[in-house]
Parts: structure tokens; C-alpha cells; sequence
């Protein structure tokens, strides 16, 4: 029929454009990366632009389409880059394949990350709203909290781990790879530009394809209005647990290739700071809207660090930058100002080219 | 006000009503009993109805009377303080909203509730929801059978949103529809959920006499075309006399009458309670 | 350290987490919105307590009612310029709005005063420390905040109880189109209560750094972040629950450090805030709003 197709053209129209935007980008980057015309500076950007492209577009998944207020997203991306990297470490000697090695790392912080999101979902996500994130906030802390004072390693007795205040002690001879608030040290940098850009591929797939599933349109019902959600036989807790699941499974492996392009890593980075990060990421490119995410994620990352060169005012500039956007995107009387302005400069042309005639 | 409740309760006589071709087969909704109390405020008491598989029956009394509260209990949004409410045989004692509507009863608001930023397909679709069999995983990465699945969602639901004659609308966002086309939408939205029974609240609500009368047509044509019980709360009398099968009667919670049209009509207690006004739209 | 030491101690930790709470938790309630930027609030009045004292040679209190001032004014012209032009909109724009100006107010102190630590000088200056039964010790700080603190709460709900804006202030947490509707002047209400939250925030401010005599810009981020917590934790939106939401909050985070560990104190503290709200899921003294259906 012919209106089906107008609707399912719609969205696939929006969803092919993000995946097009994505894959020019990285053609691009990548050539010019490859004929040695990028800075190292810009060329130190790639991964993690990639990183937190996914850490925004996971995050927009809960916070955009469930509408859930989530403030410990950096604790998932935490656990996916200790767990990543301490695979890494472990499996130096079995697989030489580097980007094996590199998916294997993402894939299991991934699914670490995941496993974890599940656990905490089950009591967590009866609550609601401000309570909910509250307790995501909580969960950030206690994770990072947590990874800092843990301790994973190898030594004559085999695998060793530990969560405890003091390093524990060794057993002949071996090495700790997570040593407690020291973090990770001596890492072997894995990562590069084009998994980043594969896991940005894969980001999109499934969560382009779970807005468009009968998943997503629940999600999108639930958000419009729970109670007639639940009248059609819709479990609203299911929704946003298997939501929470697949956020945290993505962060996790984001966070597995962040780990893994540094050589040393340490908790403090997972903190609530980089929390407030991706969700400014995610609401300034708008909620939902993932091609926005993948937008504001790559411009709000590089403008701080662009601005480098305006040393002390920089942060000043981006806080004021950030508060003039959201002004202009969301007040209705700022728009308003600005529709009237805009008006009023149209007339002007208007006037000056019946003037020219 | 001193005392809530008549002084003399009616004996309601229990009769069937059951149509011929339902003789023998269970009732689709049995209320023993139904009790609810919010605080110090006893809303509803010893209610007690049952509809057969095709019965359609009507819930009417003055406002305030405790009728929508009587469907929340029914959909488990609300759990009763005492009496116990059977769904096909089903007690729904503990379950929530989502779990009493898989046992076959779906709803309509008094105050509408369309999922109002999606297109009226996806309404409907989503009421679909328990009706489409895909699995997780198979949304999640768009395997075939998530293709499929999806076709016959759609096919099934252009059919429902035909019967309604609301199947042109298909691409609007269903926040910008006319009042009474919305009502009509969440009927659909609430067949969709292929359901054993129906509770529509007060459905003819804001309709001009023309859409009334298109809409007893409609009620007639739902329980005869897809077989299931309906029970509805209307103030607008003429529909409720010409549409219902049954009739019962709630005052301050409690039930004072039930019958036919024609008997409750002549009832003096009911008449009693509406003051001897008939609210005709 | 005896337990009456630890618990006292927990008390006044908590006491300035209650007074911070106490100002988030009554943004949250009228305006409906979370004001990240509080914590921030308070590290502004702790810098112009700071100035007042050692760049003017002040007496204490003056320092004292200059920051409030100081901060009023801050916190108004934030809520005039930042939070009022997106009134109405989903409450996560404001959140984020509010992140920025957080980020504003940290870097532009950091521009004036650096990043290098101050050393704050006390404000109780002449109450001696009480010492009793021996080895527990209860300094004048103490006895200040934990006063002071009991002195907000009362007159907060003495003053939302009993005063005609106080009662427009709970009209307009309740029920903002009827408190319009019955002529109060919302815009004007919600001013007035970030007016008084940034005034809490000043003195909050000052007791913190008198008893944890270190000042940088990012002092307020932390406790901020707590005394969130706390807010919610005791039911946000309700006085009495930030009160006493922050005292309990004082109480574990001490007894955490001193019983448990120092190291894991957040993960305890934070994991005693999750066991409470999955037992009590809308705070401790919050109410659950029944929707109509």
C-alpha cells in the first residue's frame, strides 16, 4: 500500500542518512589520516571521538527514547575499559592478532558491562524519574569506587583478584595488571580508527533497528503515556531493563577501546564528570535524535580541546557556549526574539530590493 | 452529607441474559464482591456483575458514582479491598495492569489516552504488541523473522483501523485527529489487543448526535464481527437503551439495579437516583 | 575516638549537608527544577566570605552577611538570565542549563582566585571548644553549623508555614496553574525562593569551609553532589526530609569512614542511599503521587 511506504520511508530515510554521514566521515578521516595530512593532535581525536560518539548514542537510547534520566553511564563505559584492558593484558601471549585481540576486549567489556547493567536493573528500575537517577548517580560512584580499589592480576598460583585497601601481596613471581588506584599501567595501545568507526557502525545497527522494532515503538508508547502502556499489555519495567541492558553492553565496549588507546588508565576518569559529559552530549544534539548525538558528541568533544590554545578561558567560553545553545534551542521566548529579529531583517531585504528595482 | 448510603439496599434479582448462542459457555467477566476503599472513603461495595462471552452490558449511575473506578479494578489499576474479579475463569487477584490485560480485557479512557507523538498506525501496532511474535534478539539485529512479523502486523492492523473506517488516517500523528475519530482510535487501539472483553468509558463522550448513533452501529457490529463481551459506562441514555443487552446501576459504589433497558428503565430506585432525569443527549 | 565523637561529627558533616539540601530541595520543589549549580553557589559564598575577611579585614559576620548577599543577588540574576527563559520546558533542558552554568561559575572562579588551595579562616573565632566526658571533643564549629542549621529549619517552616509567601511558595510547589489562577505571582515566587536557596547556599558555604578550612573551586562540586543525595534521599521536595535526609547522610558517610573504610566510604555511603530507596522508593519522608486515571 502505498502510505506504508511513505511511513517506513521516513525513518529509513533519516536512519540511512546517519549511516551515510558516518561512513563519509570516516572515509574521509581515514584517507586523510593515511596520507599523513592530520596533526597529531586531530589524529589523537579519532578514537576517542569514536568512543563517545557510542557513549551518546547509548545514553540517548535510555535517556532520549525510554525518556530515563541515567547519571552513571561513565560507570559502565569504567568497567568496559578495565575488564578490556586486563583482557588485553592476559591474552598478550595467546593471540597475536591485534584487532582480534582488540574485539575480543570490546567484546567482553561489553558484555561485563551488561552483565552488571542487568544486575542493577532488576531492584533499580522500579523507581522513577529523579529517583532513578539518583540511584544511576549512586551506582557511578560505587563502581568507581570500587575499580580504584581493586586488584586483578597473575602470579605462580594463576589468576589473582582482590578487592581490598592495601595491595595484596603476591604469590612468587607475577604482576598486578589492576593495581588499585594506581589503575592500569604499561597498557599496549590497541586501539585504532577504523574499529572505532566499525563499533560506531554496529552502535547504529542495533540501536537504529531497536527504535524501529515493536521494542521501540513500546519504548515510545511508554514514554507517551504509561498508563495506556500498560492497559495494552505492555511491561514497562521489561522495557526499560532490556534498554538499560543494551546501553550499558554498548558503553562497555566503548569504554573497552577508550582503555585500550592510552597506555595507563585509572578510575578517576569514570566519574560523575564525564557522567554530566555524554548527557550534555545527548540533549544538545537533541533527545532521540541520533544523527544528533553522533553530531554533538564529535563537536562538543573537539571544541574544548580545540580551544586549547585559549588556555584559561577556554572552559569559561565552552560553559557559556553551552548555556547560550540550550537558551536558543529550548526557550520559547528566545525563539521568539529571534523569529521577530529574523522577521525584521527580512523586511529589510524585501524593502532594499523593491528599492533596487 | 450524613449518610452515604439508602437507607433500604435493593435485593437485586440476578437473571441471565445470555444470548442463546452463549448458553453453556463460561462467563467471560465474573465480579464477586468488588470492594474498594481509598483511605476513610469506602468508593465501591459489594459489586457484583457477570457477562457472558457476547453479552454487551452498560454501567451507568450519577456522577461520582464509582463507575470508572469499577474498570480500574477490572484492569488492575487499582487492587480491591475486598471481593475478587475473574477474567475467563482467571482470578486477578495481585496482577498488575499489564498482566490482567493478557488475560483478554482491554480498555478505553474517559480522558483519552492515544499515544499522541505516534501515527495512528503505530497506535494501533502497539496495541498489537503481545500479538506480534518476535523475539528480542530478532529486533535487535532485524532478521528475517522481525521482517515478517512486522508485514503481518501491519496487514492486521490496516485491517482493524478499515472496520473503523479510520484507515486513510493511517500516516497521522494521532494528536492531531478530531475528537471523535481519537475515541474511535482507541477502540481499535483496544481490539488490537485481541481481547475476550471490553470496557469502553463512556465512548460517546463529546459526540454530536450523528457520530452517537454511527457509534451504536459500530458497538453492534464489534461484538457481532469479532465476538467478545462488551461492557461500557455512557451517560448519553438513548445509546445505552438502544445498544445494551443489560443494564446495570451504580449509586455511591453500590449497585442498585440490573436488568434490561426496558426494566431498568421503569426501575423506581434508579429513577429515584437520577432524580427522575433522564440525561438524553 | 568513641562513637559519641564519630556521631557529633557526623552531625555537623550532615547539619551543612542538610542546609545545602534544604536549598535544593525547595528549587526542586516550586520551580521543579534541579539546580546543579548550587554546590557552586556555595563555593561563591565561601571565596566572598574569604575576601571580606582577609582582603577587607572584616569581622566574621560581616563576611557572613556579604556572602549571603553577595549570593542572593548571584542566584537571582542566574535564575533571571539561565533558568526562567526555560520555564515549562522538559526539566532535562534546565538540568543542563544549570550544568553550564556550574561550569561557568567553577572556571570564572578559578580565574579570579586560581586553583590554588585557600586556607580559609573560621568565622567562630571566640567559642572555645566544649570537652566533655573526657576524650570527646566538641569544637565551636560544631556547635555553630549544627545551631545554625537547626535555626533554618525552623524558620524555613515557620516561614513557608505562616507567611503569605512562604504559602504562595507551597501554592506554586502544589499546583502551579491554580496558584496563578488564585492571583500569585509565579514568576515572582520562584525568584524568591532561589533568592533564599543561594542565601542557604552562602551560609552553608562559610560553615563548611570554617570547619574543613580549605577553599578551591571545586569545593562545592562534592558536597553538592551529597547534599543531592541527601535531598532526595529524605523525599525531595519536602523540608523536613532534606533535613533530616543530610544529617543521616553526615552520620553514615562518618561512621563509614571511621567502621568501615576510608577508601570505600562513597561506595558505602551511596549503597546505604540505594538500599533505602529500593525499601522506601520515594525517599524517606516523600510522598508517592497517585495519578488519575
Amino acid at each position: 500500500m502505498a502510505m506504508k511506504k511513505t511511513l517506513i520511508n521516513r525513518d529509513k530515510g533519516r536512519d540511512l542518512l546517519t549511516y551515510a554521514v558516518v561512513i563519509a566521515a570516516f572515509i574521509v578521516m581515514q584517507t586523510l589520516s593515511t596520507q599523513g595530512r592530520l596533526s597529531s593532535a586531530v589524529k589523537g581525536y579519532l578514537v576517542p571521538v569514536c568512543c563517545y560518539i557510542v557513549l551518546a548514542v547509548s545514553l540517548n537510547l535510555l535517556v532520549g527514547v525510554c525518556g530515563e534520566l541515567s547519571l552513571g553511564h561513565a560507570g559502565f563505559m569504567g568497567i568496559g575499559a578495565f575488564s578490556g584492558v586486563v583482557l588485553a593484558t592476559l591474552l598478550k601471549d595467546t593471540v597475536d592478532n591485534v584487532t582480534l585481540r582488540l574485539i575480543l576486549a570490546m567484546v567482553f567489556g561489553g558484555t561485563l558491562a551488561g552483565l552488571i547493567g542487568l544486575l542493577i536493573g532488576i531492584p533499580v528500575l522500579r523507581l522513577r524519574g529523579d529517583y532513578l537517577a539518583i540511584v544511576t548517580l549512586a551506582f557511578g560512584e560505587i563502581m568507581k569506587n570500587i575499580i580504584g580499589n581493586m586488584y586483578v592480576g597473575t602470579d605462580e598460583t594463576g589468576f589473582r583478584f582482590a578487592i581490598a585497601t592495601a595491595k595484596p601481596k603476591l604469590v612468587g613471581k607475577g604482576k598486578w595488571i589492576l593495581s588499585g588506584a594506581m589503575g592500569v599501567t604499561g597498557i599496549k595501545k590497541l586501539s585504532t580508527f577504523a574499529v572505532g568507526f566499525g563499533l560506531i557502525l554496529f552502535t547504529l545497527f542495533v540501536v537504529l533497528n531497536l527504535i524501529n522494532s515493536k521494542e521501540g515503538r513500546a519504548i515510545k508508547a511508554v514514554r507517551d503515556n504509561r498508563i495506556a502502556a500498560e492497559s495494552v499489555g505492555i511491561n514497562v519495567t521489561t522495557f526499560r531493563m532490556k534498554a538499560f541492558v543494551v546501553s550499558a553492553f554498548l558503553a562497555g565496549m566503548a569504554g573497552a577501546l577508550y582503555g585500550l588507546n592510552y597506555s595507563s588508565l585509572d578510575s578517576a576518569k569514570f566519574n560523575f564528570n564525564t557522567s554530566i559529559n555524554i548527557l550534555v552530549f545527548v540533549v544538545l544534539g537533541g533527545m532521540g535524535n541520533i544523527l544528533g548525538s553522533v553530531i554533538s558528541a564529535t563537536v562538543l568533544y573537539i571544541l574544548p580541546e580545540a580551544m586549547r590554545g585559549l588556555a584559561d578561558y577556554r572552559m569559561i567560553i565552552y560553559a557559556v557556549v553551552l548555556i547560550l545553545v540550550m537558551l536558543f534551542t529550548w526557550s520559547p521566548k528566545v525563539k521568539e526574539y529571534t523569529s521577530v529579529a529574523a522577521d525584521k531583517v527580512k523586511r529589510i531585504f524585501r524593502k532594499e530590493k523593491e528599492a533596487a528595482k | 452529607m450524613s449518610n452515604l448510603y439508602p437507607k433500604n439496599t435493593v435485593q437485586v434479582p440476578t437473571f441471565n441474559t445470555f444470548r442463546e448462542s452463549d448458553a453453556g459457555k463460561p462467563l467471560v467477566l465474573d465480579v464477586r464482591n468488588l470492594g474498594i476503599d481509598f483511605g476513610g472513603l469506602t468508593a465501591v461495595d459489594s459489586f457484583s456483575v457477570s457477562l457472558g462471552p457476547t453479552e454487551i452490558c452498560g454501567l451507568i449511575g450519577p456522577n461520582g458514582a464509582g463507575k470508572t473506578t469499577i474498570f480500574n479494578l477490572l484492569t488492575g489499576v487499582y487492587q480491591p479491598t475486598r471481593g475478587s474479579v475473574l477474567i475467563n475463569g482467571i482470578d486477578t487477584k495481585g496482577m498488575s495492569t499489564h498482566k490482567v490485560t493478557k488475560l483478554g480485557i482491554a480498555r478505553t479512557f474517559q480522558n483519552i489516552r492515544l499515544f499522541t507523538d505516534m501515527s495512528v498506525l503505530d497506535n494501533v501496532k502497539v496495541g498489537m504488541h503481545n500479538q506480534i511474535k518476535c523475539s528480542f534478539v530478532s529486533s535487535l539485529f532485524h532478521l528475517p523473522g522481525y521482517f515478517a512479523a512486522e508485514k503481518r502486523a501491519n496487514a492486521r492492523a490496516m485491517e482493524l483501523l478499515d472496520f473503523m473506517g479510520l484507515a486513510e488516517l493511517a500516516d497521522q500523528k494521532a494528536g492531531s485527529l478530531p475528537y471523535g475519530v481519537q475515541r474511535r482510535l482507541e477502540i481499535v487501539r483496544a481490539l488490537a489487543t485481541n481481547p475476550s472483553i471490553i470496557l469502553l468509558d463512556e465512548p460517546a463522550a463529546g459526540m454530536n448526535p450523528s457520530e452517537t448513533t454511527e457509534l451504536m452501529h459500530q458497538i453492534r457490529r464489534i461484538r457481532d464481527t469479532f465476538n467478545i463481551a462488551i461492557f461500557l459506562i455512557e451517560h448519553d441514555m438513548n445509546l445505552v437503551m438502544n445498544v445494551c443487552e443489560t443494564i446495570a446501576v451504580l449509586n455511591y459504589g453500590r449497585l442498585i439495579a440490573k436488568g434490561t433497558p426496558e426494566e431498568i428503565r421503569q426501575n423506581p430506585t434508579v429513577i429515584e437516583a437520577y432524580l427522575g432525569k433522564e440525561d438524553a443527549e | 575516638m568513641n562513637i559519641l565523637q564519630y556521631i557529633i561529627n557526623g552531625i555537623s558533616i550532615g547539619s551543612i549537608y542538610a542546609i545545602i539540601a534544604l536549598g535544593y530541595t525547595m528549587v526542586y520543589g516550586i520551580a521543579k527544577m534541579l539546580n546543579f549549580a548550587h554546590g557552586d553557589i556555595i563555593m561563591v559564598g565561601a571565596y566572598v566570605s574569604f575576601c571580606v575577611t582577609n582582603y577587607l579585614g572584616l569581622p566574621p559576620l560581616v563576611s557572613v552577611a556579604a556572602s549571603m548577599v553577595v549570593c542572593t543577588v548571584l542566584g537571582i540574576i542566574i535564575e533571571g538570565l539561565a533558568y526562567k527563559p526555560l520555564r515549562g520546558t522538559p526539566s532535562l533542558a534546565v538540568l543542563i542549563t544549570a550544568i553550564g552554568v556550574s561550569y561557568f561559575l567553577q572556571n570564572a572562579a578559578q580565574l579570579i582566585w586560581s586553583s590554588n588551595p585557600k586556607s580559609f579562616t573560621s568565622i567562630v573565632s571566640n567559642i572555645k571548644p566544649l570537652h566533655l566526658f573526657g576524650s570527646l571533643t566538641i569544637t565551636g564549629e560544631v556547635i555553630v553549623t549544627v545551631a545554625v542549621s537547626v535555626v533554618i529549619m525552623l524558620g524555613l517552616t515557620w516561614f513557608t508555614g505562616r507567611t503569605r509567601i512562604g504559602k504562595s511558595m507551597r501554592a506554586v510547589s502544589e499546583d502551579r496553574d491554580a496558584a496563578q489562577l488564585m492571583g500569585i505571582n509565579v514568576n515572582r515566587t520562584i525568584s524568591i525562593t532561589f533568592a533564599i536557596g543561594s542565601a542557604l547556599a552562602a551560609v552553608a558555604g562559610v560553615l563548611m569551609c570554617s570547619s574543613i578550612p580549605v577553599l578551591m573551586p571545586t569545593t562545592g562540586s562534592m558536597p553538592g553532589i551529597r547534599a543531592f543525595t541527601a535531598a532526595v534521599f529524605g523525599g525531595i521536595g519536602s523540608i523536613p526530609g532534606a533535613m533530616l535526609g543530610g544529617i543521616l547522610l553526615g552520620i553514615i558517610e562518618t561512621f563509614a569512614k571511621a567502621y568501615l573504610s576510608t577508601q570505600f566510604s562513597d561506595a558505602i555511603v551511596f549503597g546505604v542511599l540505594i538500599i533505602i530507596l529500593l525499601v522506601k522508593p520515594a525517599g524517606l519522608l516523600g510522598k508517592q503521587v497517585q495519578e488519575k486515571v
